[in-house]
């Protein structure tokens, strides 16, 4: 008996537990289960492309101007967040301006996107090939949408001096939902670059 | 930078959360974001759920058992699907079988277990006040409320709900004109499950976060009671499968709405053809059994953790191998993730892949088997006490054994060919999966009855209920064996008329329906018991199994934020019961070493040293903390 507890209960040190801000590591599982959402849905892409009768096209030109927007976005979105550290509200209104001017102009260039895929004759009824590029860019925009509603509310919160050196984590998790919506975008256009 | 922002904050917030005024009714009882409230309501959902999912099980029961019986009794409730003859629309019975299926995995097993007892044990069992986050604990019930509202309203259509089998195959699915349960049924069911998925992922990033993030002092991993661990890797593997799921429904409702051909190629409907070309309905199915295999253990790892606890505080002995039993745990999740293709070996698959499937499957048995040993090496001379939560503990061992034999079999590419969608599956999945969980969840609400609601349950209505459910699962799902390995077919309406099903084992599906009846009669023991005892019961105590955990250290009736003062620390793992030297049989996990100093063992002495330390710690009160 003596041994048996001997055995599972090892000497260990009182750790702390972690206290991350819960909002903060509820934003990462969330990120997480996106990550699910296009890791299937790429990977149905793979599986689908392996059998063959694909239909060859070109990707619009424009994804790769869009993809630089969304890039630039992400470092004014960085420069926001630097800017509300050192409390300086000026450019952190400024900053948080241009990355929500950027996100929409982004979803323009996504949708100019749609209209050349549809002069290329490739429609989002027909083959899958096409149907996929369609869904991968529909999805990623409608989640771009949620991340400029909370680039919204961060924008309002800073224009109220909500925003400070004291009070980061709306900022933070804006910006860690920025830049994850970012790498996903740069993901999605490698991997139909790559795989189309 | 972040702790920095954080503790200054903390100054900031504190006042804002120093005080919890009472709230009003709705506040209360219906919108309430408190996690004991939210759990009774998933219980209650799940309760009524459950009556009609088995219902429906019942009711094509009876055209299986007694393919010539006149069902006219049957037509106040489900009017017309009763045809003139008095029989059961062939329709419906699909779509009977498809509900039954949906509504005990997914309404049942997964929302009403997990949404039940990981809400209610989490916060009580790691010293938290509450979830992480109240607010999305809320929204993830009422959006399975809404999820439920629609399936149960897709039952009261016109063609009837989803009739496709729970899986939802394309192209059946897919094609409204294939079949009636295809028509609006099927949207039904797609939207119900689209807000399900949410629900799950709200509710399952809630439990993560609450398990890592608001642990009491003292409460490290390795101190965690099985339950907490069962419910951790449960949500995980809800957070990982559940989005596949939600692509393929995604598009799959493309499919339907929008004209593409995903799943969808070369189909002639009454000599027509349809427009889709390049489609793949074998992407479907990887894409579902992603999600479909981990659903499994979603279902099962949460009743595999209470009844570890269950049965540790009645056999008054630690529970054996704790270690093992995380790492089996853990195991299974990992392993959940790469056996998917085990339901699709009959789809053309290439026989070398199968062969690695098998493997991977089987590989299942040996963590498997680790935890049936030490169920039985925890219970072997222990100083048992059979309450009804532990004969129901008991039984899922029974169960879990005796439906995990036959996973082996099937586990097996080349005996699954020829069992594959016969009533040998049926059996097998119903014991292992359904019948074990049910059981989990029943001995979890027997156990923790008394913290819900104050009150205990009456045990003889409880043993009653035991044994009548025990025999009779075992009456229903032992004989479906047979009829399985005979070649019946699941999913048929008759088997009245075939050549190899004409004339043999209709006695034998009779008996079968009748032990169904017999075991959903038993069940109103238990219903006619949880309300009576919620009314009548006889007064809790504090803690009436002598248990360890921290939760039967809150006072009877847990108030909002559920320890009055402060959150207990903790200094001990959960399972110190008949310690030799102990003055009682149990040391809760909150007594110090430095109080027990005629039992600690060498090591444990010199822990003695780390108390201050951890009382030192961090109070991880998010009342008081930003949150």
């Amino acid at each position: 008996m003596s041994e048996l507890v001997n055995d599972i209960s090892i000497v260990e040190e009182p750790e702390e537990t972690l206290s991350m801000n819960p909002r903060k590591f509820i934003l990462w599982l969330f990120i997480v289960s996106i990550i699910m959402l296009f890791a299937a849905m790429t990977s149905a892409y793979l599986v689908r492309r392996a059998e063959g009768n694909w239909l060859e096209y070109d990707i619009p030109s424009i994804f790769s101007y869009s993809s630089v927007v969304l890039i630039v976005s992400s470092l004014t979105m960085h420069w926001a967040y630097l800017a509300a550290k050192k409390d300086n509200f000026g450019s952190l209104k400024i900053a948080i301006t241009i990355t929500f001017v950027l996100g929409a102009i982004f979803l323009y260039m996504q949708f100019q996107g749609w209209i050349e895929l549809v002069n290329e004759n490739v429609f989002f009824v027909g083959n899958p090939a096409g149907s996929f590029m369609y869904i991968f860019t529909g999805l990623h925009g409608f989640h771009l949408i949620s991340g400029i509603i909370v680039l919204l509310v961060a924008l309002i919160a800073a224009f109220r001096l909500k925003i400070h050196a004291t009070s980061l984590n709306q900022i933070e998790i804006a910006a860690t939902y920025w830049h994850f919506l970012d790498i996903l975008w740069l993901y999605l256009f490698f991997f139909l670059v790559y795989f189309h | 930078m972040a702790t920095v922002s954080a503790n200054s904050a903390t100054v900031a917030h504190a006042a804002e959360h120093d005080h919890h005024e009472p709230q009003s009714f709705w506040r209360t009882y219906i919108f309430s974001e408190d996690h004991k409230t939210i759990a009774k309501q998933y219980l209650i959902s799940g309760i009524i759920w459950s009556i009609i999912g088995i219902s429906l099980s019942v009711m094509f029961r009876l055209q299986l058992g007694f393919p010539n019986m006149k069902l006219d009794f049957l037509r106040p409730i489900l009017g017309s699907w009763i045809n003139e003859t008095g029989k059961l629309d062939p329709d419906f019975y699909l779509a009977l079988v498809t509900m039954h299926g949906t509504i005990m995995v997914f309404f049942v097993l997964t929302a009403g277990l997990s949404g039940t007892f990981s809400n209610f044990l989490i916060p009580l069992q790691v010293g938290a006040r509450d979830m992480a986050s109240g607010f999305l604990n809320m929204l993830s019930y009422w959006f399975f409320f809404l999820a439920s509202m629609i399936m149960l309203g897709s039952l009261f259509i016109e063609t009837g709900p989803a009739s496709g089998g729970w899986v939802i195959y394309p192209p059946l699915s897919a094609l409204p004109q294939a079949h009636k349960g295809s028509e609006l049924g099927m949207t039904l069911w797609l939207i119900s499950m689209a807000l399900f998925i949410v629900s799950q992922l709200l509710g399952g990033i809630n439990y993560i976060t609450t398990v890592i993030n608001l642990r009491t002092r003292g409460m490290s991993f390795s101190k965690l009671p099985l339950t907490i661990w069962a419910f951790f890797l449960t949500a995980v593997l809800g957070l990982i499968s559940f989005p596949v799921l939600l692509s393929a429904a995604l598009l799959l409702i493309f499919d339907r709405s929008f004209g593409t051909s995903f799943y969808l190629s070369e189909i002639y409907i009454k000599g027509e053809a349809l427009p889709n070309v390049g489609g793949s309905p074998i992407l479907f199915q990887h894409l579902f059994w992603f999600l479909g295999h981990p659903e499994v253990y979603i279902v099962l790892l949460p009743a595999l953790g209470m009844t570890s606890e269950i049965i540790a505080t009645n056999s008054r002995k630690p529970i054996f191998g704790y270690r093992a039993m995380i790492a089996s745990m853990m195991g299974i999740a990992f392993l959940a993730f790469i056996v998917w293709a085990h339901h699709m070996f009959v789809t053309g698959m290439n026989p070398f892949l199968g062969s690695i499937f098998m493997f991977l499957t089987l590989i299942i048995a040996v963590p498997s088997a680790v935890k049936a040993f030490n169920y039985i090496t925890t219970l072997w001379r222990g100083n048992i006490r059979f309450t009804p939560a532990m004969l129901f503990s008991i039984g899922l061992v029974s169960f879990f054994i005796s439906g995990g034999l036959t996973g082996l079999i099937l586990g097996n590419s080349a005996l699954d060919i020829q069992l594959h969608d016969t009533y040998f599956v049926v059996a097998h999945f119903h014991l292992v999966m359904g019948a074990a969980s049910a059981f989990g969840l029943l001995a979890g609400v027997y156990h923790w009855f008394p913290k819900m609601f104050g009150r205990m349950m009456n045990e003889k209505l409880g043993y009653v209920h035991f044994w009548l459910t025990f025999i009779g699962i075992y009456l229903v799902f032992f004989p479906m064996h047979y009829v399985g390995i005979a070649g019946f077919p699941r999913r048929y309406y008759a088997f009245t008329s075939y050549d190899f099903t004409k004339n043999i084992f209709a006695d034998m599906n009779a008996f079968i329906s009748l032990a169904a009846i017999f075991t959903f009669t038993a069940q109103w023991v238990f219903i006619y018991n949880f309300v009576h005892s919620l009314i009548k019961g006889r007064k809790a105590t504090q803690n009436p199994w002598k248990s360890n955990t921290l939760e039967w250290t809150t006072p009877i009736n847990p108030g909002h934020g559920n320890w009055p003062g402060e959150i207990p620390a903790v200094y001990r793992w959960p399972y110190d019961y008949s310690k030799p030297g102990a003055k009682d049989d149990f040391i809760p996990q909150n007594v110090p070493y430095s109080q027990t100093p005629e039992s600690n063992l060498p090591h444990e002495n010199e822990l003695i040293g780390l108390e201050k330390e951890i009382e030192a710690q961090n109070l991880n009160d998010q009342f008081k903390q930003p949150h």
